[in-house]
């Protein structure tokens, strides 16, 4: 029974040690505990990092050892004139837009209706979360499926009434195509994330708000919404970083086609490493998108999620 | 911050690793031969006979060498090509595998991947056809044995040829872009092809500068690397009047090969009337679709007006099976295994692919099959498919280019230029 008096003899316990000596043991541990993941995160992350900058400044097939043929900045300069690269950052300009204006929206808006006490909402928001537990191949092969323009489930229910479509087989709608089955996947991962921003809010602020008199579109505008801030900032973050690097669903939709107009960098850099042999092009691709990423994840760090980083610092300062 | 660190650290792994390989190490055996040994073969025959064929072979020799284990990786024409390249790149290759000779078996060659298996194969080698074997010699030596050989032609749907009211299948360029109208005009898709993969798009380039350039052109062209000759030009501009007729099955940018709905599933059902295939057609036609049984026909590509190239002379390429360098003995039995004559005749027989020993042709007993293998056996020349002849980078801006041309975003100039480009730069 001694030890529900456990809290006051606590301090006793660690009192023999020297402090110094503790802190040491206290830094081996922490080595420790770190080294596996340490390792692996060289091992996986910085070195792959560093073998693909390095082989990107060099004319290179892949094979035999480490590339010798040293070429500068060659294999950047060709990338950047390339009509195909011009075209991935399009897309991934395109995808990005229609991703926050469109695919954003509409998670927000459906989380905000399942967070009401509706009939049924658990089995609303399992149905539409399903999609993204799906992997994405098993999603591109369903939608190659369904959007065929031939035999597709898609154009003999839309044909009915004359909206059938070549989908991903018209470089006019591919891109939208894609966009469609983007949508289909993730918009469930956006509005869960959506749904648990909105039950952080504090119900006292909303009712606040309604006792004032406000009307339920006024709450949302000036009271939901900018509480929601953190939340819509992180899924804005997590959406960009995922179509910049977006591949599977690309290559098992279109590989990148009709004519290279649905194609994103992640499809030009396998279709140049792997089909092409040109492993020290394709290195310089990867760099370039690790560039992106990083770019953007500081400057959207810096000038973005500050507020929102430095919220969340002082909070645990104040737990403390 | 710290955290933020790690975000970023999550977000440059994805970029980094981005398309990284899923390569299995290959088994890497042991020279002594009695020790036991695992045998990692790689092929690309999806659909049946040869499917089921070649796992029936795989038993076989197991039992023929009970220390052997065979371990078969079947995949997809593009996925195989893929993953083949990203196991090699690693420095490594499967101890068996299929190959199509050329440019890219040369490749994996230089980079020290594939075993010379002249001396092994020394005494079987005068059983071979010389067209068979000639994809996997260089400088007089030998680095696979060929299983099968085949050319690529036009299949056709008899029926809707008559009910288009077309007698005979067409002889030159001009009479065949005629029965595209007529076809259309009959209310029938002329021609089915595989859109979203680039390769059978490249056969109709490649057959049009072969028939109007010349065979000893498009040869030349791999060594000079200059594609910009006028006969290249006209064969793009012979190609885009048969594109702008609109002659493929509705939504064919976005079709592959052989899925449910794709070219060959086109032609099987017959809801197109012909494909531009290699010999394997007719059993990838079966396997995705009704099949088309004695209603499928073949002619050779036709001959263009005025132009250097003959009829008799094919384009197209077989299969062999390469060793990986450091394969143990029982890979290269393995090959000879697998084209000795007993064994290889059944194949054949089975109309899984075409001979490729001398005397092997009364194996032949589809009819439509009998037609390939005698057009080949009389052929005046011979040009491996050019993403295989050429070095892989040239090879794919072949196909790229060509499927651009065919989806209307590059010109016939713009395709010659563009595969020079590459070309030179190899």
């Amino acid at each position: 029974m001694t030890t529900l008096t456990r809290g006051p003899q606590a301090p006793a316990l660690a009192a023999p040690v020297s402090p110094s000596r503790g802190r040491r043991r206290g830094w081996v541990t922490i080595g420790l505990f770190l080294l596996p993941a340490l390792v692996l995160f060289l091992l996986l992350v910085v070195a792959p990092i560093l073998i693909a900058l390095y082989a990107s400044v060099f004319k290179w097939n892949g094979f035999g050892g480490l590339p010798k043929n040293f070429i500068g900045l060659d294999n950047f300069t060709r990338l950047f004139g390339t009509e195909v690269f011009r075209d991935d950052v399009w897309h991934l300009v395109v995808l990005v837009v229609l991703s926050v204006v469109v695919q954003l929206p509409i998670s927000l808006g459906i989380a905000m209706l399942l967070n009401q006490r509706i009939r049924g909402r658990t089995v609303y928001r399992l149905v539409f979360f399903a999609p993204y537990v799906l992997s994405e191949v098993i999603t591109g092969v369903l939608f190659s499926l369904i959007l065929s323009p031939g035999a597709g489930v898609a154009n003999r229910i839309l044909g009915v009434v004359g909206l059938n479509s070549d989908w991903l087989a018209d470089p006019d709608t591919v891109m939208l195509s894609l966009f469609l089955v983007m949508t289909w996947k993730y918009f469930g991962f956006h509005m869960m994330i959506y749904l648990a921003g909105r039950q952080n809010i504090p119900d006292e602020l909303i009712e606040a708000a309604q006792i004032d008199g406000g009307t339920p579109r006024q709450v949302f505008w000036h009271v939901t919404l900018p509480l929601l801030g953190p939340t819509i900032r992180i899924s804005v973050f997590l959406s960009v970083i995922y179509t910049i690097q977006l591949f599977d669903l690309v290559w098992i939709l279109t590989q990148g086609g009709p004519s290279h107009s649905s194609e994103t960098m992640a499809v030009t850099m396998l279709e140049f490493g792997f089909k092409r042999s040109q492993a020290g092009y394709a290195s310089a691709i990867s760099v370039v998108m690790f560039a992106l990423s990083l770019v953007f994840a500081l400057a959207y760090q810096r000038f973005v999620m500050r507020r929102d980083l430095e919220g969340a610092t002082t909070r645990m300062g104040d737990h403390r | 911050m710290r955290r933020s660190l790690v975000l970023i650290a999550t977000a440059v792994l994805l970029a980094g690793c981005g398309g990284g390989g899923t390569a299995e190490p290959a088994q890497s055996g042991q020279p002594a031969s009695p020790a036991k040994v695992t045998l990692e073969w790689w092929h690309l025959s999806t659909a049946d006979p040869l499917k089921t064929i070649w796992a029936t072979r795989a038993k076989e020799f197991e039992a023929a060498h009970p220390n052997v284990t065979m371990k078969l990786t079947v995949l997809e024409n593009d996925a195989y090509k893929a993953k083949l390249t990203t196991l090699t790149q690693s420095g490594k290759a499967p101890d068996l595998f299929a190959t199509w000779g050329g440019g890219v078996l040369k490749q994996e060659l230089d980079a020290g991947l594939v075993k010379d298996i002249s001396d092994d194969v020394a005494p079987v080698l005068g059983d071979f056809t010389k067209a068979a074997l000639a994809a996997y010699q260089f400088d007089g030596k030998t680095f696979a044995l060929p299983t099968d050989i085949g050319m690529v032609g036009f299949w056709y749907n008899k029926r809707l040829f008559t009910k288009a009211g077309i007698t005979a299948p067409p002889a030159t360029w001009a009479e065949f872009l005629e029965d595209v109208k007529k076809l259309k005009a009959s209310g029938t898709t002329p021609i089915a092809l595989a859109g979203k993969e680039k390769w059978p798009g490249h056969y109709y380039w490649a057959y049009l500068a072969m028939r109007i350039g010349g065979l000893p052109a498009l040869q030349q062209a791999g060594v000079d690397h200059d594609f910009t000759k006028p006969d290249f030009v006209t064969a793009g501009q012979q190609l885009k009047a048969l594109v702008d007729l609109q002659p493929f099955q509705k939504g064919f940018l976005g079709a592959a090969y052989s899925t449910p709905d794709g070219q060959a599933a086109t032609m099987s059902n017959g809801k197109a009337a012909m494909e531009l295939m290699g010999q394997w057609a007719p059993n990838v036609q079966a396997s995705s679709g009704k099949g088309l049984g004695d209603d499928l026909g073949f002619f050779p590509f036709p001959t263009v007006d005025g132009g250097k190239g003959a009829i008799t002379e094919a384009f197209g390429g077989g299969g062999g099976i390469a060793v990986g360098a450091d394969a143990p003995p029982e890979a290269v039995e393995f090959v000879k295994f697998m084209t000795e004559k007993g064994n290889h005749a059944k194949v054949v027989e089975s109309g899984g692919v075409l001979p490729v020993l001398k005397g092997e042709e009364s194996a032949v007993k589809d009819a439509n099959l009998k037609v390939v293998a005698q057009s080949l056996a009389s052929a005046t020349g011979f040009q491996l498919y050019l993403d295989q002849a050429y070095p892989p980078a040239v090879g794919q801006e072949v196909n790229d280019s060509v499927a651009q041309l065919i989806g209307g975003t590059k010109t016939p100039q713009q395709v010659v230029d563009a595969i020079t480009e590459v070309a030179k730069s190899e």
